[in-house]
């Protein structure tokens, strides 16, 4: 009881901390023209509360979060019950059966949305898919390859200024600008160079419908490379880069290369994603492309789960339609954004979905048959 | 005054305004090895308190070397309140685990912090009150500096002074340079660790308050984005000079504000950002830690 | 020879870690370098595998049926290929890949497919991938791990994951094996085996072993010749028995409990 009495004291104390901490800029509002100051004593109670029922949370979680969590009534068995939850869910997704189905559902689900949704809804999806795609080409970067990319939107950009001057000077359409914005996007990133910018309007008429399923198809081919990449020598690489490079090098691994390889797959989605966008809008100059657009994209990667491909589509499409669908919340969008930021990396590192590295696995037979074959070689077979 | 002269005085002005903003950066990182991207925001909040308590007292009736000094010294030490909050909120629960988890959780404050001044006062640019008094005696000097310019280079000074007594020869210093190089070796001898890096919050906070409300008085204008941009440019400085040393991030910093002033007077000013990044590149190629960092060698 | 190193020399600033040390390594040799801690025998280690870039000397490296090549100031990763492998004083395996996954990874530098082979999955990646598999277990049979195929490699037995190590330094087809302290923390029934699967592996898989240690009874039992360093200089050289008489070496290095 006088422990929980203390929590109190404490919550109370921080509360108060932070009332006298926000003061000037929550409360003062000083008019500069006409010189007049307006006391906004309702936002102190605001903060005051907000603040005390948020240290409560936060230290609630932080004590369970350090694995003494003492029994705080009501709080803590739902907390279990979540636990438990999240728990069966992924020892359900990880029968195959199950997972077809649940891919196969979405699937579906994905080729009827744009029949079912209005073009409002459509254009929405385009927009989050455009980032499901930017997330897991910084996935490889980052997720997979171990490096900290800030300039991200900058391949996006090439990509789309690549497409937008082809067009203009060039004549050349779409299909084939795509994947030479895509290489074009790939080159660039390894020479880091400052793209060219230049203003640039254009027309091109795409019905929403036909981009929306160019983005899915691009979708879907990312989470394909990437998967098979995962699953290859350079994904092995990738692994054992991050688990040690020293001892990754001295194993006769090029880090440098292993890392330009992450670095110039990864860009290539950008790019990708780039002539899209440029085709989509028709209008395109370097205020679409800045730092925030990069680390918006990093932060649907991290909120999602750094290196895990459900993680980064489900942290791309929460992040992207949610704000969408929270118009009149669009004013705190950022803050909200900024706070759910810190509180994942302080409660939940790994994001919404940890990556689970499938790691390679053999059977008992296939060992026995290798073990075999090999005491037959050397004809020392005592059986 | 000719060119050159007016040139080399602008480059000082930004290049002062960057070290005391660096300043910060630099310490954060050689003692626990984390990007500050929130920073800037602490610089803007500094200006913005400043500007709001500047403007009570103004309407309330006090005099100038009053408001100056109230409101400057409130303006600072709310920033380094918040500095220390932040480390508390923000970095000090996972000051263990990855460096990109902190990098993230920087770049969340950092997003939190702006949008917390958009909403709660303006996201227009405030005019900001010509706080620093004019010093008549200023124009008998040879050069013509302007007050505003006398007060960055004469607080930057002090500053610096006052950061390298401290550090050199007070017992806070040592544990500072202690905790800096080994934290478990630091504590296992009664360094109380958590202290240390609370105060690097602190200090490093006020003097990037202290920048912000010079820079401010100087200019004229303020609004919720400038921590942002003088964040990068700080943060570039602190890079160039080799983050984690103190006098580098000085020398990077006035690198930086002299590259952009001379570029911007004889070149063009609408590429002043690039040279900035010229300079870098060319720097980091050069000397890959930094014009005084130190190259590491890993132990095997 | 496989190995012929002169006048190596490596400095950190004003220190001289690896001064002027003539060595070399006759194919199918094992052969120990030993000395008091900071000598500089892992400095050493690391000018030869490419860790550090050494400040002046020659190290030349080669195949027992090649001829020897300059290998100095290469990258870790040329090394390897080249056919040095190393394992390391302090165990750095890939914690979280399975023992198999670990010795995959050293078979890394000997393949060839690429990206394209890895999108695609085209018949020649995929037969890679197989073969890689196959060779892996072999090894892991071979040192007697294959059991452990699928555990991941932090959940090994202490004295397992040293073998883990060697197993991966195998994998990379080295000619010469350069082993930093592999006996450090065993017991003296892990140390046996590794003294057998040392020798082992020098007669069946055609090795030339180079080796730090400062477990004396192996080094003694194991070794047939020695070098001896102190304060990054050779101070002698020889056959285990002269060595431990060298009143020299006994002076710097191996005191009086030792060569009682």
């Amino acid at each position: 009881m006088t422990q929980r009495l203390n929590e109190l004291r404490r919550s109370l104390l921080v509360s108060l901390w932070f009332m006298l901490l926000t003061f000037p800029i929550m409360v003062i509002r000083v008019n500069t023209i006409t010189g007049t100051v307006r006391w906004r004593w309702t936002n102190l109670a605001v903060i005051g509360i907000g603040s005390f029922f948020i240290s409560v949370v936060w230290r609630y979680a932080m004590q369970r979060k350090a694995g003494e969590a003492q029994a705080v009534g009501i709080l803590s068995r739902v907390g279990e019950r979540v636990g438990a939850g999240t728990k069966k869910i992924g020892a359900v997704l990880d029968i195959p059966k199950v997972r077809t189905r649940l891919v196969g559902g979405l699937l579906a689900a994905a080729v009827a949305y744009p029949f079912l949704n209005s073009m409002y809804h459509t254009n929405i999806m385009i927009t989050a898919l455009t980032y499901v795609v930017l997330g897991l080409g910084l996935n490889i970067i980052i997720g997979l390859g171990g490096m900290l990319h800030i300039g991200y939107a900058a391949f996006y950009a090439i990509g789309a200024y690549s497409y937008a001057l082809l067009n203009m000077y060039f004549g050349i359409n779409f299909w084939l600008a795509l994947p030479i914005g895509a290489a074009l996007a790939g080159l660039f990133s390894l020479l880091i160079g400052l793209p060219q910018l230049f203003g640039i309007d254009m027309r091109l008429q795409q019905t929403t419908v036909f981009v929306y399923f160019i983005m899915l198809a691009v979708v879907i081919l990312t989470i394909f490379v990437v998967h098979r990449l995962e699953n290859s020598r350079i994904g092995r690489q990738w692994v054992a880069m991050k688990e040690d490079y020293i001892a990754c090098q001295a194993m006769g691994v090029s880090i440098a290369k292993a890392k330009l390889t992450a670095l110039g797959i990864g860009a290539i989605w950008g790019g990708l994603v780039g002539v899209i966008f440029a085709a989509r809008t028709t209008f395109i100059n370097p205020a679409s492309f800045t730092v925030w657009e990069s680390v918006i994209i990093l932060s649907t990667v991290v909120l999602g789960g750094m290196g895990s491909i459900p993680g980064v589509f489900v942290g791309a499409l929460v992040l992207m339609l949610l704000p969408e669908y929270l118009r009149p919340f669009a004013q705190y969008r950022m803050l909200i954004f900024g706070a759910l930021l810190v509180t994942m990396m302080v409660f939940r590192p790994s994001g919404f979905i940890k990556k689970r590295r499938k790691a390679y696995t053999i059977t008992e037979a296939e060992r026995q048959s290798v073990i075999k074959a090999e005491l037959e070689d050397d004809g020392e077979v005592e059986e | 005054m000719n060119y050159f002269t007016e040139v080399v005085l602008s480059g000082l002005t930004r290049g002062s305004i960057y070290a005391l903003i660096a300043l910060g950066y630099t310490m954060v990182y050689g003692i626990i090895e984390l990007i500050n991207f929130a920073h800037g925001e602490i610089y803007m909040i500094g200006a913005f308190t400043a500007l709001i308590l500047a403007s009570v007292l103004t309407i309330f009736g006090f005099n100038t070397i009053a408001i100056l000094f109230l409101a400057g010294i409130i303006a600072i030490v709310y920033s380094s309140m918040y500095g220390y909050t932040m480390e508390k909120v923000a970095y000090k629960p996972i000051r263990n685990s990855q460096r990109l988890s902190a990098l993230i959780s920087a770049i969340g404050m950092s997003m939190f912090l702006q949008n917390y001044v958009r909403i709660a006062q303006t996201s227009d640019f405030l005019p900001f009150p010509r706080i620093i008094p004019r010093f008549p005696w200023l124009s008998a000097l040879p050069v013509s500096m302007s007050s505003s310019q006398f007060m960055i280079f004469s607080s930057t000074a002090v500053v610096m002074v006052l950061l390298t007594l401290l550090i050199k020869f007070t017992k806070i210093g040592k544990s500072m340079r202690a905790a800096s190089q080994d934290k478990i070796m630091a504590k296992l001898l009664g360094v109380n660790v958590n202290k240390v890096i609370s105060l690097t919050f602190i200090i490093g906070s006020a003097t990037a308050a202290l920048g912000g409300i010079l820079i401010s008085s100087y200019t004229g204008q303020i609004n919720f984005y400038i921590g942002f941009l003088a964040g990068i440019k700080a943060f570039v400085a602190a890079v160039l000079g080799g983050i984690g040393s103190i006098p580098g991030a000085v020398l990077g910093s006035f690198v930086l504000g002299l590259t952009e002033s001379f570029g911007a007077g004889y070149i063009s000013s609408d590429y002043e950002d690039v040279f900035a990044f010229i300079i870098l590149a060319v720097i980091l190629i050069v000397k890959p830690a930094g014009i005084l960092g130190k190259g590491q060698i890993e132990k095997v | 020879m496989v190995l012929d190193v002169q006048k190596l020399t490596m400095d950190f600033g004003g220190l001289r870690a690896v001064d002027h040390v003539d060595l070399h390594i006759k194919h199918g040799e094992i052969v120990a370098l030993i000395g008091p801690n900071g000598a500089g025998k892992t400095t050493f280690f690391n000018c030869v595998t490419g860790m550090y870039k050494p400040t002046g000397g020659e190290i030349g490296a080669g195949r027992p049926e090649a001829e020897i090549q300059s290998i100095k100031g290469l990258r870790p990763h040329l090394i390897t290929k080249h056919g040095l492998a190393r394992t390391f004083q302090n165990i750095r395996l890939f914690p979280e890949m399975t023992v198999l996954e670990n010795v995959m990874l050293g078979r890394d530098c000997r393949l060839t497919s690429g990206i394209l082979g890895a999108i695609f999955r085209n018949p020649r990646t995929r037969a890679e991938e197989e073969q890689v598999v196959k060779d892996s277990l072999v090894i892991l049979h071979k040192i007697g791990l294959e059991n452990w195929a699928n555990e991941a490699a932090m959940n090994l037995p202490y004295g397992a994951q040293r073998r883990l190590e060697i197993a991966r330094a195998l994998a990379t087809e080295p000619f010469l094996l350069l082993l930093d302290e592999p006996a450090a923390g065993m017991n003296p029934h892990e140390t046996r085996q590794l003294v057998e699967l040392i020798r082992r592996l020098r007669d069946e898989e055609n090795l030339s072993i180079f080796l730090i240690e400062h477990d004396m009874s192996l080094v003694m039992n194991l070794s047939e010749r020695i070098y001896v360093m102190d304060y990054g200089k050779l101070i002698a050289s020889g056959k285990p028995e002269d060595v431990k008489k060298d009143p020299v070496v006994i002076k710097a290095y191996l005191g009086e409990d030792v060569s009682a």
